[in-house]
């Protein structure tokens, strides 16, 4: 009993560490932020690899969620006799839950596991280290451009998924099962709220992707400097990116729709 | 003042004390690095070689002692003024550390972007120069991933020497080389500590290429300063440690077995 | 070096991209087209019953769009609600209309439907419409059809 409380509590005081030095590590990245604005090239080509490479599956992604919830909605909302519904259904969805939760899913285990095994592979072959030697430091020069851009391309990514979703939605909504097109838009229109719903999902996005990007930066970062500490940091960097958007899902959820 | 510190040691290690973990690694070492001549550091794999350097580049701190770099502890410097001191040190890592999503020109040219405002036709000219120095002018466009081993060490020196520094650390320069490129890199730490007037540090077992080129020599070993001196004097120590290391020796004071129980003893008691 | 104009054209593309469906989930997917807070003028009404009607409820005038609901409000001092709707500039309503609630299809969303009056007078800003027709509460309704089929049963 008392082995058992004391491995409880190792592990809960492991846990803190490890928290407490990714919030140092983050202060430490946001400090090298501003220096940025000067050399606006190094986040250009992160976004590029961030947000670029990830959109043909954030894309392809939108395009079936989409078109699922077209499905699935009209055949509980035929049922009610509410198939004109489907569009709000589907376009509430996506914007509040789907656009940016499936989007920060997608983008940790395509950008981020990414992120992660490309800083972690750099701190084996010793080029973190290198560029301290050449008096340059990689907080600024390699972790700080990764967050940045992910920061900036989550929001993006999100915002095109529930778009193509809504798109997707359309196609099989309207194009297969025959709702008015009129009112899939306009009842769309009519219950769908810039303020309350678009900018809550944006808002989320942005969150998504700040602690996505700074899971995978700092797992990479922090990893074991061999081919198995990396592959390790990867896999956790997949995990802890999904866990941690569920649990701020539901908080950012209850805080802005709990009314 | 400046006129005082020539005949000065550019590096003063003083009473340094490291531990990681349970492992002691230094207990105590006392060394100096003079000015303009090639010093190597050598001992056994896992003495601290490496770490030596560390401390000098001020990435790691020892729990006690002091590392005095051209009249500045490099304990006691503030983060700007540390990197300013490391853009005045070159390091050249076992691996190279080249940048690998950089072409070979680029990895040169890191340093000077990061470091200089200069414009794009001098870096450019700076950088063919360092590449005809170590002899890869013609490699500039290839990326890292496509270099030999031997290759890669060479674009690692030009970038190491890129900023024209005032030291160079190598960190065992010669490890997994064909003799070809062992000895070119040989000759390239020769010459360019005679041309750029630097002061070269080697950390290195390989006892042939490293007495062939340093001026003086420590050999550290169990957290100690066995024993140091001018290569010649070191080869003919009759001091059993040093004699034994620097002939590679398979026995002496340290022992070919590992630490057992009495052979035959073990041999009759038989399983369980 | 070479690749980097191509690089740099991707990512403006791709920052396009992200903006273009921004800007379709504002003007296609949701209202910022309909009604801003700040543009259109309040008046207040009293109904016995608002039902389902909610904020942002939809305020029409002979099936057309002109507003929405922007509070709902329950006045202590008539014990009735009070419901303030926010009417476009520009559209002009006699000081008599008549406000109901009605319901869209039988389960659809509840709106507020005004029905322009004769007056000279037009609303404006913290007018009172007089005239505050309650939602029909399907309840009550079932529960009257019930109670005069009975009394015909009765009658017979």
């Amino acid at each position: 009993m008392l082995t058992w409380l004391a491995r409880l509590g190792r592990a809960g005081l492991s846990f803190f560490e490890r928290l407490g030095r990714g919030h140092l590590f983050l202060m430490q990245v946001l400090a090298g932020v501003p220096g940025l604005l000067l050399r606006p090239r190094l986040v250009i080509q992160q976004i590029y690899s961030v947000g670029v490479l990830s959109l043909v599956i954030i894309v392809v992604s939108g395009l079936f969620v989409g078109m699922v919830l077209g499905l699935q909605g009209y055949n509980t909302l035929a049922d009610f006799g509410a198939a004109e519904s489907l569009g709000v259904m589907v376009a509430l969805s996506l914007v509040r839950e789907l656009g940016p939760v499936v989007t920060a899913l997608l983008f940790g285990g395509r950008a981020g596991s990414a992120l992660t095994a490309e800083i972690g592979l750099m701190k084996a072959t010793e080029q973190l280290s290198g560029m301290e030697m050449m008096a340059v430091d990689p907080l600024r020069r390699v972790i700080a451009p990764r967050f940045v851009a992910g920061v900036i391309a989550m929001p993006l990514l999100a915002a095109i998924f529930s778009a193509v979703g809504v798109i997707g939605g359309y196609f099989v909504g309207v194009g297969l099962l025959g709702v008015d097109d009129g009112a899939f838009w306009s009842q769309m229109q009519a219950r769908v709220d810039w303020n309350k719903d678009v900018i809550n999902g944006v808002i989320k996005s942005l969150a998504f992707g700040l602690v996505a990007t700074w899971i995978a930066v700092y797992e990479g970062y922090d990893a074991t400097p061999t081919a198995e500490g990396v592959s390790r940091a990867t896999t956790r960097t997949v995990v802890h990116t999904a866990l941690a958007v569920l649990g701020l899902d539901f908080v950012l959820t209850a805080l802005m729709f709990g009314e | 003042m400046s006129q005082g510190r020539e005949n000065q040691p550019l590096i003063e290690i003083r009473g340094l004390r490291f531990k990681r973990g349970a492992r002691v690694i230094f207990d105590g070492v006392d060394i100096d690095i003079p000015r303009g001549k090639v010093t190597a550091i050598m001992g056994p794999s896992g003495t601290g070689k490496t770490t030596l350097l560390r401390m000098i580049g001020g990435q790691l701190r020892p729990q006690a002692g002091r590392v005095t770099v051209d009249g500045q502890d490099v304990q006691a410097l503030r983060r700007g003024e540390l990197y300013a001191l490391r853009k005045r040190m070159g390091m050249l890592f076992q691996s190279g550390a080249l940048l690998t999503d950089l072409t070979v020109y680029d990895n040169v040219a890191f340093p000077l972007r990061e470091h200089t405002k200069l414009p794009e036709s001098m870096i450019r000219d700076l950088v063919l120069m360092k590449l005809q120095a170590v002899g890869l002018r013609g490699a500039r466009d290839l990326m890292p991933s496509e270099l030999s081993g031997g290759m890669a060490r060479r674009v690692a020196l030009a970038r190491a020497i890129a900023l024209d520094p005032m030291m160079i650390m190598y960190d065992e320069p010669f490890t997994g080389l064909d003799p070809i490129s062992k000895g070119a890199v040989v000759e390239l730490i020769r010459k360019i500590n005679v041309a750029l007037e630097v002061t070269s540090i080697i950390v290195s077992h390989d006892v042939r290429e490293t007495t062939a080129i340093s001026d003086y020599i420590y050999v550290l070993s169990d957290g100690k300063v066995m024993g140091h001196g001018p290569p010649r004097t070191l080869l003919e120590s009759d001091a059993p440690w040093v004699r034994q290391f620097m002939q590679g020796l398979p026995d002496g004071p340290v022992p070919f077995h590992y630490p057992a129980s009495d052979y035959a003893a073990d041999l009759l008691a038989g399983p369980g | 070096m070479k690749q980097s104009t191509t690089l740099e054209i991707m990512v403006g593309l791709f920052v396009a991209l992200g903006l273009a469906a921004l800007f379709m989930l504002a003007m296609k997917v949701s209202n910022i087209s309909a009604l801003n807070n700040e543009d259109g003028y309040e008046v207040k009404v009293h109904f016995v019953n608002v039902g389902g009607l909610k904020v942002r409820s939809p305020v029409t005038v002979a099936g057309v769009r002109v507003g929405r609901v922007v509070r709902i409000e329950f006045d202590d001092k008539l014990l009735e609600a009070l419901v303030v709707l926010k009417i476009k500039h520009g559209v002009r309503l006699p000081s008599d209309s008549i406000a109901s609630i009605f319901t869209a299809g039988l389960l659809g969303e509840q709106y507020v439907g005004l029905e322009p009056g004769g007056a000279d007078t037009y609303l404006k800003e913290g007018d009172v419409i007089a005239l505050g027709q309650s939602a029909l509460i399907l309840e009550q309704i079932i529960g009257r059809v019930l109670f005069s089929k009975a009394a015909e049963g009765k009658g017979q």
